[in-house]
Formats: C-alpha cells, structure tokens, sequence
C-alpha cells in the first residue's frame, strides 16, 4: 500500500500543477474583485492577482528557460511595483474614508459630489 | 405702361406695413394710410383706363397689353406659369371696379369701424384683399388667377371672421372657406386638364382663336363627354363656388356675419363677380369650343337667380335680402354670359354681362353701404326693428331709393340700361328664357321695394335712442355711388369699351324688351308699395295661405339642412371617424413606438456608464475572454 | 519525493486560503489569510530554487504590505465589524464569470502544455550574479529597469504623502 503512495509521489513536480494552483489564486482573486464592497478586499484581491502572476513567470523560468534569467527578475520587479502601488491606494483609502466616513465601493459611482461642497471641504464631516 | 406695376404693388406694401405695425400706430393712422394708398391706386387705375380706352387701333379694336410679365416656374419649354400683368378691355374695366368700390368702403370704414378694436387689423386685410383681386384681373395666365384667387377667399375669409370672438362668425367665415376651397378643387383639375392637352396656360395663347393649340383635344372624351367639355365645365364649377350659384351658394348668406362694409367689397362687388369674369376671360374658348357648356352655365345663372329671388322675398334681415339679391343678380350675369355668342350684335350678352357687372358693382355696394348706415343708426339687422326712418337718415334714404330703383331697372338709372340689354340677349336666345327673367327681374323689383318700404316707411318702432344720420365719412361714399348709379347708364357707351371680341360695337335699345321690363317693374313695384308703405294685412295673410312655400322659403328652401346631413351623417361618421382612428392608434402609435423603444434603449445604455468600478471590471474581463476565445479557437 | 509532498502542501494551503481570504466576512481575517497565502507562495518560490526571491517576497509582501494592509483596515473600521454582505446577484455573476475564466484558462493550459521540460539540476544562484544582473547594462541585464523602480518608488512615497496627510 506505501508503494502507491510512493508511484504517485514519483518523479518531479508537473507544470500543470503549479498552474493549476496560481489558477485557483487567480480567479480567486477575480471574485474577490468583483464581488466585495469593502475598498480594501478589493485591493486584497488584486494582491492575490499580482501574486499568482508571480508564481507563474518564476515557474516559467525554471521549468521552460532554465539558463535564463529573466522570469525572476519579473517578477523581482512586480513584487517592488505592487508594493508602490499598495502604498498610494492606500492612502487614497485612507482620503475616502476621512471624506465618506466609509469605504465601501457602492457610493464611489460619482465623479464629482453634487453640490459645490467639493472644493472647500476638507476633512471628514 | 410700367406704371401699372404699382396699382399691384401699392396695396400689397401697404398690407405689410399695416400688419407688422398693428397697434403700434394709432388707428386714425392706419386708415389714413390704407386709404390713401387706395387713393394713389384709384388714380392710376383711372389714368390706366383713360390712356387705354384712348388707344384703340384704326378697326377700333383694343388691343391686349402686357405691361410686365415675369416666368417663375417652367415645366416644360411652352409651359409656364408666369406672374404678369394683361390689360385688356375687361380687365380695364374691372380695375376701374374694384378700386373705385374698394375706396369707397376704406372712406365708409373710417366712420363705420371708428372705435372698433382690430382696426389696423382690418385695414391690413382690406388692403390684402384689394391686392389679390387686383391681381386675380389682371392675371396674365390662368394658373396666376389661380394662385390670386386662392388668395382673395384667404382675404375673405379673415375679413368675415373679423369678429372672431362670435361663433357665427367663425362658423361662417369656415363655411366660406371650405365651401369655396371645394369648389376650387374642380377649378385645379380643370385647369390640369386645360393646361395637359393644350400645353399651356397662358391667356394670350387659349382665347387667340388660334384652333391649332386645342388640336391634340379631338378624339379624346370620357363618360362620352368631351375632354374640352370636362374641363371648361370644372373651371365654372370654381368659378360657380366664388359666384355663390345654386348649389355652392350657401356661404354667402351666412358671410354677412362679416362687417357690412367689408360685405359690400367682397360679397356684393367684388369678390363675387370672380366667377363671372373667369368665364369671361374664357369666354373665347367656352364659345367656340364647348357651346354646350356655356348654354349649361345659362341655365344654372337662370336657376340661381330664380331661386334667390324666391327667398329674398321672406326674408327679415336686410343683410340676407341683400345677400340673396346678389346671388340673383350674379346669376342674371352669367345667363347673359351664357347665352351670348361671339362678335358684334350676337355678342349683345356679353358685353350685357360685364355691363351689368360694373354698374351692379356700383350700385350693390351703395345698398350694403346704406344698410350699414342704417345698422349704424338702429343697431340692430332686423327689419322688425327699423320703421319710417325716413325722417331721420335723409342722404340715406335718398341714396338708397336710388339704388334701389337702379336694381328695379327704371330709367333713367344704370341698371335700367344693363339689365335691359342682358333682357334681349336673352329673349334673342330663347322667348320662354327671356319670359323666365322677366319675371325674375319683377320678383328683384318686389322684393327690394319689399326692403325699402320696410325700413324708411311704416310704423316707427321704439328706439332706446333716436337713430341719426350717420357722420360724414360714411355719406360721402354713398353720394359718389349714387352718382355713378344716376349717371353710368347713358353716359357710358359701353359697347364702345367692352365687346366679346374687341371690335367696338354700339348697341341700340330695343324698344319692346325695354317696355315689357319696365311695366314688369312698374307693377312689381305698385305691389310692394299695395302691401307695405302703410301697414296692410295683406302679407301677413298671404304668408298663411301659402304658407309651406313662405316656411320652405324663409329656411331658404332647406339647402343647409341638406349640406349638413351629409357632412355629419355620411363623411363624418363613416369616412373621417375610421381615418381619425387610423390615425391616431396606428400611425401615431407607430411614431410613439419609435420613441418609447429609443428611451428604452437609452435607459439600458446609461447603465453601462454607471461609474461602478466593478461592473466596469466585470466587462473588461468579460471582453478578455471573449476575444481570446475567437482568437484561439476560431 | 519529498520535493512533492512539500508542493502538494503548499499549494494545498494557498488554494485553500485564498478562497477563505475572498469569502470571509472580517476583514482582519481576511487579512490574515492573505498573509498566509503569500507565505506559502515565498515558499513555493524557495521549492523553486529561487531563494532570493523567497527573500524578497517575504520581506516586501509579507513583511511589508500586510503591515500597510492591517494598519489601513484598523484606521478604517473598529476590528470585528463584520463587513455587510453584498447582493446575491453580484455574488452569481462573479462566481459564474470566475468558473468561466477558470475553466477557459485550464482549457487552454492543458490542451498546450508539450511536456518538454525538465527540472535541470542547478547550482543555487548566488547573490554576487543576481547583483551583476541587475546593475549591468548589457544585453539581459536590468540597469535601466533598477532605475525606473527607484524612480517610481520615489514617486510613489511622495504621491502618497500627498494624498493622505491631513489638510490644515
């Protein structure tokens, strides 16, 4: 019985299976997205995103082009931009919620507040 | 000649300034300036006549001038419709008409409208109407009458409804409108088909004798009649509508609602007498062409002014006696017409038509313009309410007297000598038709003495205030008219001017028609006077002997009450009701529909804009798929 | 084989935390599946062989942006809040969408993968080369990329300032 465990843990691990997996983070992510209200699940998700892209280019790299180098700097990169753009979404999350007192995406349908209170207003009310 | 332009013009310039400049200007100035303008066109018109009729060629003929002419639309190379302006000697004649009766009743409306409101607004349409008559006589080609025709029934139709605020006075100036307009349907199909076999329109061209431009009419007919029949028939049918004969007269009477000055231009001189001066201008055609049409048109005009003659015996208002005596007149001048034939002494009943014409003119208008002096003292339209108003309205009586005698055809007065000579032509034509006028001339003498004696003689009625003769403005021009009315018969050697084919031609009277109508007369007379100088019994007890004629006559023989049941019971209920439904469920549901699936679709389009991000995320990555899916697997 | 069971583990937490990370209904917990996600995800990367990579990722991702993340989730709501839960019809339409693209993605994955790889045997990848890599200026070395970051970063730090700080 030990031994099917041991033919099925046989042999290196397949490509498919690291792409199954950053599939699932994906379009976990997708939903994640499309589907919450909260401003910040929403950027959750889209580390979830950013991050399964990650696993993908480094798999690349190893399994298809292992001379290369060029997935891992990819990914290098992606990680510090993610980074930079978690910071500035942040803090305009951080400007909705001093303006709306809430940060839920339902209210964010306007460009513009209807009266003439958008330009003198400041802080929160 | 050029100067003939302006008679056109003047009156149009001032019918816009008058319109635009409305209440902006004191009354008094508007109709100083409408009458002064018709002054300046009297003039011209006079000087028109005089430089015309002084110009006759060596064989006396008058020839045809074409002082301006203008093309507007070409169909095809001889077809065109032209705006010009044709002197001749009718048209000359009507020039001198309609601008000497259309200044009389701008004079006579400075006094009668003083005070009224409107009265700028009045003057426009006076000025519009004079500016389409004009130019309706002095049309170059047929379609050109065509348009100004159309033009004078607007005029008239504003000027009837003046009162606007009255319903009878809407209804009536409807009435007109329609009635009329109908009837210029006919007129149109006639001209289409004149116009399609000789491939013209103009005058010039139809009446020059010339056989050729009808060649291409031979042979062709329908319903077994002619095609040149048909359509010289369809024009009078036009014509008959604007002429009020039987059984397109039913506007008239009811026109009266209009102000009385305006009757007397429009629906006693005027307006009226379109119709006969359209057969007029095609009597050429009529005669050499479709005889039978024109001796049809004789018995209509006999028919008419029996008719009207019959009812204007009963009636009570004095605008309708007035208004049926016209109708009868009118259909007197187109008997003439009708039963005259072309050149020299066989052509007596045409220049007896445009004769009667001019000094009807005259003389109708003096008797509307005296009832309007009358209404003006009493108040009131009804001869129940006026009475030995002798006493008081002397130039109006005296005025009127004259007219009246004018239209009994006593000597020496203009209408003596008109309707005389239409009398022989008749009697030339037919001894029974003669009998037939004379006797329609007898009931004209009667029920117009009917009229008189019945306003200035009598037993007086109680005014709330003593009725007074009337201001200057308004006696003035019944003066002028009773002039005309003394003088115009004998003065005028009126062969000289007008004849059927040019050539001036002197008529003599003859004896035995002049004394048959004048005893006719005479008697008409003594018999009105029998029954009502002083209040007699008579009448009363003859409208109860015959009373289902007097019932029949006074609802003027029921003619209405027939127009009426056939408009609402048959195109009313079973023609128009279905095409209002039609109408409004199906093509404007149709139109409606167009606009309710816009908005819908509109509605479901803003969606897409709604300013949520994850819906936008949403389409994104919806449309990724998508057109990765058609890349890849298609 | 211990190489598998290591992955199969791995991946058995990110999938597992991820879906809980998108469907739970606190934020901070969300959070904290989110944290767990990337950890694993710095540990695939060290399965990979890439260990500088693992380096980084924890550091920045898991070190970094997740403090950011807890900071922003406690200054925006009192901890506990449940969060409101969307409409059912949001829910289907992006759980339908997410199976379609899933589905769309692994079909294009299985039908194409060619099976002509091998795991190569490799030296780990020392610091001293990533280093010449990434501030060379030669043909597949990074210099220009090191220097563009840096000036995002840059302009990231300001931007942010500027758009959170207090107006007075």
């Amino acid at each position: 019985m030990g031994d099917i465990f041991t033919n099925f843990f046989a042999g290196i691990v397949p490509l498919e299976a690291y792409m199954v997996v950053s599939l699932i983070m994906f379009f976990s992510g997708v939903y994640g997205f499309l589907s919450r209200k909260s401003l910040l699940m929403i950027l959750i998700s889209i580390e979830l995103i950013l991050n399964s892209i990650d696993i993908n280019f480094a798999v690349f790299n190893r399994y298809l082009y292992p001379e290369n180098m060029e997935g891992f700097f990819f990914a290098l990169f992606t990680i510090a931009i993610s980074a930079c753009e978690t910071a500035v979404a942040i803090a305009i999350v951080i400007n909705i919620y001093r303006n709306l007192g809430h940060v839920e995406v339902d209210s964010l349908n306007e460009l513009q507040e209807p009266a003439e209170v958008a330009e003198n207003t400041e802080v929160s009310k | 000649m050029q100067y003939t332009l302006l008679i056109l013009i003047l009156p149009l310039l001032s019918f816009v300034v008058l319109g635009l400049m409305d209440t902006k200007w004191k009354p008094k100035v508007a109709g100083t300036i409408g009458t002064t303008v018709l002054g300046i066109v009297t003039l011209l018109s006079y000087y028109t006549a005089w430089m015309y009729f002084s110009s006759a060629d060596i064989s006396g003929t008058y020839q045809e001038i074409i002082p301006f002419q203008a093309e507007w639309l070409r169909f095809t190379d001889s077809l065109h419709i032209n705006l010009g302006i044709l002197l001749d000697p009718i048209s000359v004649m009507m020039l001198v008409v309609i601008s000497t009766v259309s200044l009389m009743v701008h004079i006579y409306s400075l006094g009668y409208m003083k005070g009224e409101k409107g009265f700028e607004r009045y003057y426009a349409f006076l000025s519009l109407f004079t500016f389409s008559m004009l130019g309706l006589v002095l049309a170059t080609n047929i379609f050109q009458m065509y348009i100004f025709w159309e033009l004078v029934g607007v005029s008239s139709y504003l000027l009837i409804g003046f009162y606007y605020t009255k319903p009878e006075a809407v209804a009536a100036s409807k009435k007109a409108f329609i009635v009329t307009r109908f009837a210029d349907l006919f007129f149109l199909i006639g001209i289409l088909f004149l116009s399609f076999y000789t491939k013209t329109f103009d005058f010039g061209i139809l009446t020059s004798g010339d056989a050729s431009v009808f060649a291409s009419t031979a042979g062709v007919s329908f319903m077994g009649i002619s095609v040149m029949s048909w359509a010289m028939a369809l024009i009078f049918i036009g014509g008959a509508g604007k002429s009020a004969m039987f059984p397109l007269h039913i506007w008239l009477p009811d026109a009266m609602e209009g102000p009385t000055p305006v009757s007397a231009l429009i629906h006693a001189a005027t307006m009226v007498v379109a119709g006969v001066y359209l057969v007029a201008r095609l009597f050429p055609v009529y005669v050499l062409y479709t005889p039978d049409v024109l001796h049809g048109i004789a018995y209509v005009g006999a028919f008419t002014s029996l008719f009207a003659a019959v009812i204007a015996c009963v009636q009570t208002d004095i605008k309708r006696v007035l208004a049926f005596s016209t109708i009868s007149q009118i259909g007197f001048m187109m008997v003439a017409l009708g039963v005259s034939k072309m050149g020299g002494e066989e052509g007596l009943g045409y220049m007896a038509g445009m004769f009667h014409l001019f000094t009807h003119a005259m003389f109708k208008a003096l008797l509307f313009l005296g009832a309007g002096s009358i209404i003006h003292a009493v108040h009131s339209n009804e001869m129940s309410k006026m009475g030995g108003l002798r006493k008081y309205m002397p130039f109006t009586h005296w005025t009127f007297l004259i007219a009246c005698l004018a239209i009994a055809g006593i000597p020496p007065f203009s209408g003596f000598f008109s309707k005389d000579e239409i009398l022989t032509a008749v009697f030339n034509f037919n001894p029974y038709f003669g009998a037939l006028m004379t006797f329609t001339a007898g009931l004209t003498a009667f029920y117009m003495f009917r009229l008189y004696y019945n306003i200035f003689w009598g037993k007086e009625h109680k005014h709330a205030h003593t009725p007074h003769e009337s201001p200057f403005a308004m006696l003035f021009p019944l003066i002028f008219l009773a002039t005309v009315t003394v003088f115009a018969g004998w003065a005028i050697p009126f062969g000289n001017f007008v004849s059927s084919d040019g050539v001036a031609f002197h008529s003599e009277l003859d004896m035995t028609t002049a004394t048959i109508s004048v005893v006719v007369a005479l008697l008409s007379i003594a018999l009105a006077t029998v029954f009502y100088m002083k209040d007699s019994k008579t009448p009363a007890k003859l409208a109860t002997t015959f009373s289902g004629l007097h019932k029949a006559a006074s609802h003027r023989f029921y003619v209405d009450e027939v127009y009426m049941f056939i408009t609402k019971k048959v195109i009313f209920n079973n023609i128009s009701t279905p095409i209002a439904w039609f109408d409004r469920h199906v093509i404007d549901a149709t139109m409606n529909g167009f606009a309710n699936v816009t908005q819908w679709t509109s509605r479901r389009i803003k969606g897409f804009q709604s300013g949520e991000v994850q819906q936008y995320a949403f389409v994104i990555l919806l449309g990724a798929i998508m057109i990765a899916a058609l890349v890849i697997f298609v | 084989m211990a190489q598998q069971i290591i992955f199969y583990i791995l991946a058995l937490i990110i999938a597992v935390f991820s879906v809980m990370a998108v469907t739970s209904g606190r934020l901070i917990r969300s959070a904290t599946y989110l944290l767990f996600v990337l950890l694993a995800t710095a540990g695939l990367y060290l399965l990979l062989g890439y260990t500088y990579l693992f380096a980084v990722q924890t550091a920045v991702y898991a070190g970094g942006i997740m403090v950011l993340f807890i900071f922003a989730i406690l200054l925006t709501q009192k901890p506990g809040d449940r969060i409101t839960p969307e409409s059912l019809k949001q829910r289907t339409l992006a759980i339908v969408l997410s199976i379609v693209g899933a589905l769309f993605c692994g079909v294009i994955i299985f039908s194409n993968i060619k099976k002509v790889y091998a795991l190569v045997e490799q030296t780990e990848i020392d610091t001293k080369h990533i280093g010449m890599t990434l501030m060379g200026t030669g043909k597949f070395q990074y210099m220009l990329a090191f220097e563009a970051v840096s000036i995002l970063l840059l302009a990231c730090i300001v931007g942010a300032i500027m758009i959170a700080r207090k107006r007075s």
